[in-house]
């Protein structure tokens, strides 16, 4: 029940509870233009676990620590954010899920960074709150219409690119750093002429003092072309254009659309405003927007205090990139199956429906939307190739760096191993085979007439990475009683 | 050799291979469509259309005939499928691949042309 106080005592100067000040209306219907928050809270010790709902709603919103009388000046009622609910997280007494709604008047329009500057903004240094983590949120189609969304989108990305049914496959060329321009090219012009559709420059790959930015992307496109033209197909290498001032990536962007380039890419650490601003830059200038999610593992690891990755993946496809790393599941970076799998639906589906063992805490309407490309990349290789195809699907990227690098025979063997791999898998599951059990199988009679394939299968056969993840659901599916 | 669509890293697919792949169209309700060309350039989009897509014909054995039809008038092309899945949100190909080659493949050559501070213009032919 609500024990918001009214009228005058409302109002009288000092500091009165959170609970009191309007924050927590367990009675508040959200409107289907609100914005809805689910935080996870670990309130400090003898906090009651509403007061610290209402805590967060109101330092996410127009609170401050004292009543003001100011407030009456304005339709306080109205932008003050309301927790409406609060659950105990299954299995765990010190946490809770608390429900908070925002008036969709609260935000600006097309601006993450306005969203987050109060989302998380100041609340998450919150003093009551030993512990604080942003779990999902439901974005009305109100608010979803104000951005543009992703520059191109999987099914222009596709057209484009004339490729379709199935996963595209790059890497990441290796070592990410130390490599000359010329070198670096050689890497490109290998791995796209063995089968690749794309190579990538790597986070960190900027423009340092062994390969200055312009050469690389001289050479780059130079092997980007000679391997387009000797297999008939589009090929692209994501240029990195993550650099110190928004005048120096439009620089290099430009730059890249000079030299004929089909795709750019940009690092998660520029910040979202930046990110958006080169979103409009790509859709502009017809330009595929890759991100590489760097820096995101500091705040969307630890379950306790953070951003869940499912949160970053629905700002990334408000702001507008066309690729994004959202997980392998087999690979060697973090990634729960189910949680990996709810990231990829948040980022390729029209509609979402709630889904708790995905970590998918509301439905979401993403109102036509353009879809992003979910990248696979970090520790993977040909060999689980079944197992990928089913986790992730095939409107994704797979990214084998050492995958390919590594190969014994070359980078063009490694590319071909990849390729046939790949294709492999695809034909037999559209063939209706059962991959997830045959696929070793599969692999093994396409390894019969594929030599790269064959030594491949043996390099790495062992490998894998078999670690307890961190983030995972907290909702597990009820046995029936038949089961 | 030119290696567009879904499945050219393959051993070239045997009409019993490509009936199933078809079947798969079929059954997600997606519409095949018969295209040939000489001249398979990275940027050749419109490939000659054989007919129309076959909205209509559900039966892998019938669009396997449309093929054979098209391989025996234009033995020496390049000859693609495709499907068309018209659901909205999508309303674009979903798989797409070779089905014929001519006995000599194309070959592009890449072009180049000097101009200002290090710069190629490139030109695929």
């Amino acid at each position: 029940m609500s024990e918001t106080l009214t009228g005058k005592d409302r109002y009288k100067s000092g500091v009165i509870p959170y609970k009191k000040m309007g924050y927590w209306e367990p009675d508040y219907q959200p409107l289907e233009t609100d914005v809805i928050c689910l935080f996870r809270i670990t309130p400090q010790e003898d906090v009651d676990p509403e007061e610290a709902a209402a805590a967060v709603a109101g330092e996410s919103s127009t609170a401050t620590w004292t009543v003001v009388w100011t407030d009456r000046l304005t339709a306080c009622e109205r932008y003050r954010a309301k927790a409406f609910r609060v659950d105990p997280v299954p299995g765990n007494t010190e946490q809770f899920f608390a429900y908070i709604a925002y008036d969709l008047d609260l935000f600006e329009e097309g601006s993450i960074a306005n969203l987050t500057a109060s989302i998380i903004g100041n609340v998450f240094g919150f003093k009551a709150v030993k512990a604080l983590r942003l779990e999902d949120m439901r974005l009305p189609v109100a608010y979803i219409k104000t951005f543009p969304g992703p520059a191109t989108g999987i099914v222009v990305e596709r057209e484009r690119l004339d490729k379709y049914g199935r996963p595209l496959l790059g890497a990441t060329v290796k070592p990410k750093l130390g490599l000359s321009g010329r070198n670096y090219g050689r890497v490109v012009y290998e791995g796209l002429k063995g089968g690749l559709d794309f190579l990538k420059d790597d986070e960190n790959i900027n423009s340092q003092p062994f390969m200055h930015w312009r050469d690389r992307f001289l050479y780059v496109m130079e092997a980007v072309n000679k391997a387009s033209a000797a297999t008939g197909e589009v090929k692209g290498s994501y240029l990195n254009v993550t650099a110190g001032t928004m005048e120096e990536m439009y620089r290099r962007a430009e730059f890249a659309k000079e030299l004929g380039s089909v795709i750019i890419m940009i690092d998660l650490v520029i910040g979202y405003t930046a990110i958006q601003s080169m979103a409009k830059w790509a859709r502009d200038n017809d330009m595929i927007l890759h991100l590489h999610r760097a820096g995101h593992g500091t705040y969307t690891r630890q379950k306790s205090h953070g951003i869940s990755f499912r949160v970053i993946s629905k700002w990334m496809r408000l702001a507008g990139v066309d690729h994004i790393h959202a997980g392998t599941v087999v690979g060697k970076l973090e990634g729960d199956p189910n949680m990996v799998r709810g990231f990829y639906d948040i980022l390729r589906e029209d509609y979402v429906k709630q889904n708790l063992e995905n970590g998918v805490f509301f439905d979401q309407d993403w109102a036509s939307m353009n879809k992003v490309m979910p990248v696979a990349s970090g520790g993977i290789h040909a060999g689980q190739m079944h197992q990928l195809l089913v986790y992730l699907g095939e409107d994704c990227v797979l990214q084998f760096g050492g995958g390919t690098i590594g190969h014994p025979d070359g980078i063009q063997a490694g590319a071909i191993a990849n390729r046939v791999a790949l294709e492999s898998m695809v034909l037999a599951r559209n063939e209706g085979r059962d991959i997830w059990n045959e696929g070793p199988d599969i692999l093994r009679q396409a390894a019969k007439q594929c030599k790269p394939l064959e030594v491949a299968l043996e390099l790495w056969k062992d490998i894998t990475f078999n670690y307890q993840s961190t983030d995972t659901a907290d909702f597990v599916p009820l046995e029936t009683a038949a089961s | 050799m030119i290696t567009q669509g879904t499945f050219s890293f393959l051993p070239a697919l045997s009409n019993e291979q490509i009936l199933k792949q078809l079947k798969y169209c079929i059954d997600h309700g997606w519409a095949v469509n018969v295209e040939y060309t000489d001249d398979p350039h990275p940027r050749n989009t419109y490939w000659e259309m054989w007919g129309l897509p076959m909205f209509d014909l559900r039966d892998p054995a019938g669009i396997l005939m449309e093929i054979n039809a098209c391989r025996k008038t234009h033995p020496e092309t390049y000859i693609r499928v495709s499907a068309f899945d018209n659901t909205k949100g999508w309303e674009s190909i979903r798989l797409s691949f070779i089905v014929n080659r001519p006995s000599v493949e194309r070959q592009y050559r890449l072009e180049r042309t000097e101009v200002a501070s290090r710069q190629q213009r490139y030109a695929i032919r």
